[in-house]
């Protein structure tokens, strides 16, 4: 089969799966588990009787299926299979509860029972993926930073895998580079973009400019990581330079110059990257909160005595401190996860090393799964508490 | 001592014009209130004062010096928003201490004036915290102690109460006519759709229709002598009947026959001669109608009566549909008017007579 054939099929499996899951769970329950008509005793005690016979069915079909997967159920593997099953019948049971209760059913009980499994019903898809593609490597990468890989299988070696990246220079520089990264991006993204908010909010050619900035928010960091390469390349100086930043340097008068090669000025020349795909989407959000700001009130600093910049920062910036905030941890979470923008221009030489370029040299080059898991918890660990801030102040945004 | 002198003022948006030839004078240390339906111009005539919004013809003056071009702050002004317009994030000292710290003014001198303002609006206990914090009469006042501690020379208000609960309304009311009154050399103009309020704290009224001035002058003067149709129906509740009819009689006393033979009544407005057969609208306000003896005036069936108590309304509803009920307010208990065919007539001067919409005593 062609290849777009099968994507566009997959397109069709997926889609198509997520629109029948969706009707048909709904369907189920609204018809044949909690229909919104009443019952007579004798009728709920019928269909609890129903019920409980697909209570038992489903688990045993899950440890019939252990059986033929292992080997024996006497296994550590099939220990936990039939842990699962039993939890499975503990929960189905709660539910045929809930679900038939006992005696006559009202319809009012039943729609209002089927509304509160609904949200369930919903939630299942997401809460099952993130669970095997989110939770589930944590803490696999968790047990692996512990490990060491040797001929035919792995050993515990503790924290060794710790020490060692401890000693290793490059991760050091990793480290460094990631929190200069971390002091410079957000700030100035952040800056930029508010900057840019405020400015182009009162101009008639406003929304044209910030389409023009808005728009490297689309292009992949690898896109523009070959964009940027091109405006630092160099040529010899003979030739005519195609790197923008060589051009200008030399019409001043300058000798070509390897940007990317220039240690410390080369970290920064990749953050520009970065800067320029963020602002974008710092300008969005910090303009849709400037526009929220109530305009009495800027009027009210106006009758004040307020000029152009005390009004914006004593009056404005306050007040959409929390988006500001917001705005700020999110591009820190971009920058802290930084990967394609130093593999695709440096591949962390010349100084230029991050910890998640590090991680993929560890685990993917040098093929030492412990060393890029012990790598990747780090990330982990940098990450979290700037996550749960992010998630409190959106909550508090939302109230 | 600041007096507001307004000349031909003008405001329009691009080619459409929403206040024209407006032509008034107030006096250092009135309360002026714009009164007016909505979207009649009354705030944006306020926000062209305030110099918030720009003067598009015309001439404003304050205290004798032309202020068109000169920004909002170094007008001496103050200004009261609708929504209050507090800064959240600023503790109710740092709201009322804004614009000090803007001037440049001493810490002290700051503080003093802050701590004298809060102290006359009893805000003294929340000095500390954010307007969040704060119930609605309470934000009123700090809008309010924004306005004091600059000390202007014009206090603006912009519907201040309008977003107030009713019983709030009327003790906000009465603290701004005190806080008036402890000020008397200061000019104030309160904008407002609720005549309630204008009648009641106004030293003068300016009633604003149709992008211009319908007619200014103190609350009894407009109620007991309004100027045109539109100031004698926007004054006064429930709104006055309005009668067409004809002028059979001329001279001191003008008389009219009302129209659908309702019968003969008289004003004490003076006609001409020339008036004579002239087709007129007479004006009764509801409280000002009785009974008549001798059977003239207005001769209706009531169709609706409500008991009030100290008062009972009488509704006249007219046979040609879409035409407003004729209203009487008679004082005292009166019981089983309805159904019943009276004659209705007014005192000959609470009876007022329009020409083409404009009072005959204004010609």
């Amino acid at each position: 089969m062609h290849p777009a054939l099968q994507g566009l099929v997959t397109i069709i499996i997926g889609v198509g799966g997520c629109v029948g899951y969706f009707v048909l769970s709904n369907y189920l329950l609204d018809r044949f588990l909690l229909p919104a008509r009443a019952f007579s005793a004798e009728q709920t005690a019928a269909r609890r009787k129903l019920g409980t016979i697909f209570l038992f069915a489903i688990p045993s079909v899950l440890i019939a299926i252990g059986f033929l997967m292992t080997d024996a159920l006497f296994s550590v593997q099939g220990f936990l299979w039939l842990v699962l099953a039993g939890a499975l019948i503990l929960g189905l049971w709660r539910l045929n509860d809930f679900v038939f209760g006992s005696g006559a059913t009202t319809a009012g009980r039943n729609i209002s029972r089927a509304n509160m499994i609904r949200p369930w019903l919903f939630l299942l898809p997401a809460m099952v993926a993130l669970g095997l593609y989110l939770t589930y490597p944590v803490f696999e990468t968790f047990r692996l930073s512990f490990t060491q890989r040797i001929p035919g299988g792995y050993e515990f070696v503790g924290v060794d895998n710790y020490t060692q990246m401890m000693s290793e220079p490059k991760f050091w520089e990793a480290m460094r580079n990631n929190m200069l990264w971390l002091f410079v991006v957000p700030a100035m993204s952040t800056a930029m973009g508010l900057i840019v908010a405020q400015l182009t909010d009162r101009i008639s050619w406003g929304n044209i400019a910030k389409m023009l900035i808005f728009m490297p928010m689309a292009i992949s960091f690898v896109g523009a990581s070959v964009i940027w390469k091109l405006m630092y390349d160099a040529r010899p100086a003979e030739q005519d330079q195609i790197g923008v930043l060589n051009a200008i340097w030399v019409s001043f008068g300058g000798e070509p110059q390897q940007w990317l090669t220039l240690p410390i000025w080369n970290s920064f020349f990749l953050m520009v990257v970065l800067i320029w795909i963020q602002t974008g989407f710092a300008m969005v959000i910090l303009s849709a909160a400037l526009r929220g700001i109530p305009e009495e009130t800027v009027e009210a600093a106006i009758v004040d005595g307020a000029g152009p910049f005390t009004i914006f920062f004593k009056i404005k910036v306050p007040q959409i401190m929390p988006t500001i905030v917001v705005v700020w941890t999110t591009i820190t979470l971009t920058v802290l996860k930084v990967f394609d923008i130093v593999f695709a221009m440096t591949n962390g030489q010349w100084g230029t090393q991050v910890l998640a370029n590090y991680m993929y040299d560890k685990l993917f080059r040098a093929n030492d799964w412990g060393v890029g898991s012990a790598a990747a918890m780090v990330i982990m660990l940098l990450v979290t508490p700037i996550l749960v801030m992010n998630v409190r102040n959106a909550r508090r945004e939302m109230k | 001592m600041a007096g507001l002198k307004l000349t031909d003022v003008a405001k329009s948006y691009g080619d459409v014009s929403v206040l024209k030839d407006i032509n008034l004078d107030i006096d250092a240390g009135e309360l002026i209130v714009f009164v007016g339906p909505s979207g009649c111009g009354k705030s944006t005539l306020l926000r062209m004062i305030a110099g918030l919004e720009r003067i598009t013809g015309g001439e404003l003056q304050i205290d004798g010096q032309v202020v068109n071009d000169v920004p909002p702050a170094q007008r001496g002004i103050a200004m009261v928003f609708q929504s209050y317009a507090l800064y959240p994030h600023m503790t109710v000292y740092d709201n009322m201490a804004f614009a000090l710290k803007l001037a440049k003014m001493s810490k002290q001198e700051i503080d003093d004036a802050v701590r004298k303002a809060a102290d006359i609006l009893q805000l003294t206990p929340y000095l500390d915290r954010l307007p969040k914090a704060l119930s609605g009469g309470q934000r009123q006042r700090v809008a309010i102690g924004r306005c004091i501690v600059r000390d202007p020379k014009v206090f603006l208000f912009d519907e201040p109460l309008s977003n107030l609960d009713a019983a709030l309304r009327v003790a906000t009311r009465l603290e701004i006519a005190q806080l008036k009154e402890s000020m008397p050399d200061r000019t104030m103009i309160y904008v407002t759709h609720d005549q309630v309020e204008a009648m009641t704290l106004a030293s003068r009224i300016v009633v604003l229709a149709n992008k211009g001035i319908s007619q200014v002058g103190t609350p009894l003067e407009l109620y007991e002598k309004p100027r045109n149709e539109f100031v004698a129906q926007f004054i006064g509740s429930p709104a006055m009947n309005l009668f067409p009819g004809e002028i059979t009689a001329t001279g001191e006393r003008t008389t009219i026959r009302l129209a659908d033979d309702h019968g003969d009544i008289v004003s004490a407005y003076p006609s001409t001669a020339a008036d004579m057969g002239k087709t007129v609208n007479v004006g009764v306000r509801p409280e000002d109608m009785h009974v008549s003896e001798d059977g003239t005036g207005y001769t209706g069936t009531v169709d609706v009566q409500e008991n009030l108590g100290e008062v009972t309304l009488l509704f006249f509803v007219p046979d040609a549909p879409g035409k407003d009920p004729v209203i009487a307010k008679l004082p005292g208990i009166h019981r089983g008017l309805k159904g019943q065919t009276l004659h209705m007539t007014a005192s000959p001067e609470k009876v007022h007579v329009f020409m083409d919409g404009t009072s005959l005593l204004y010609r």
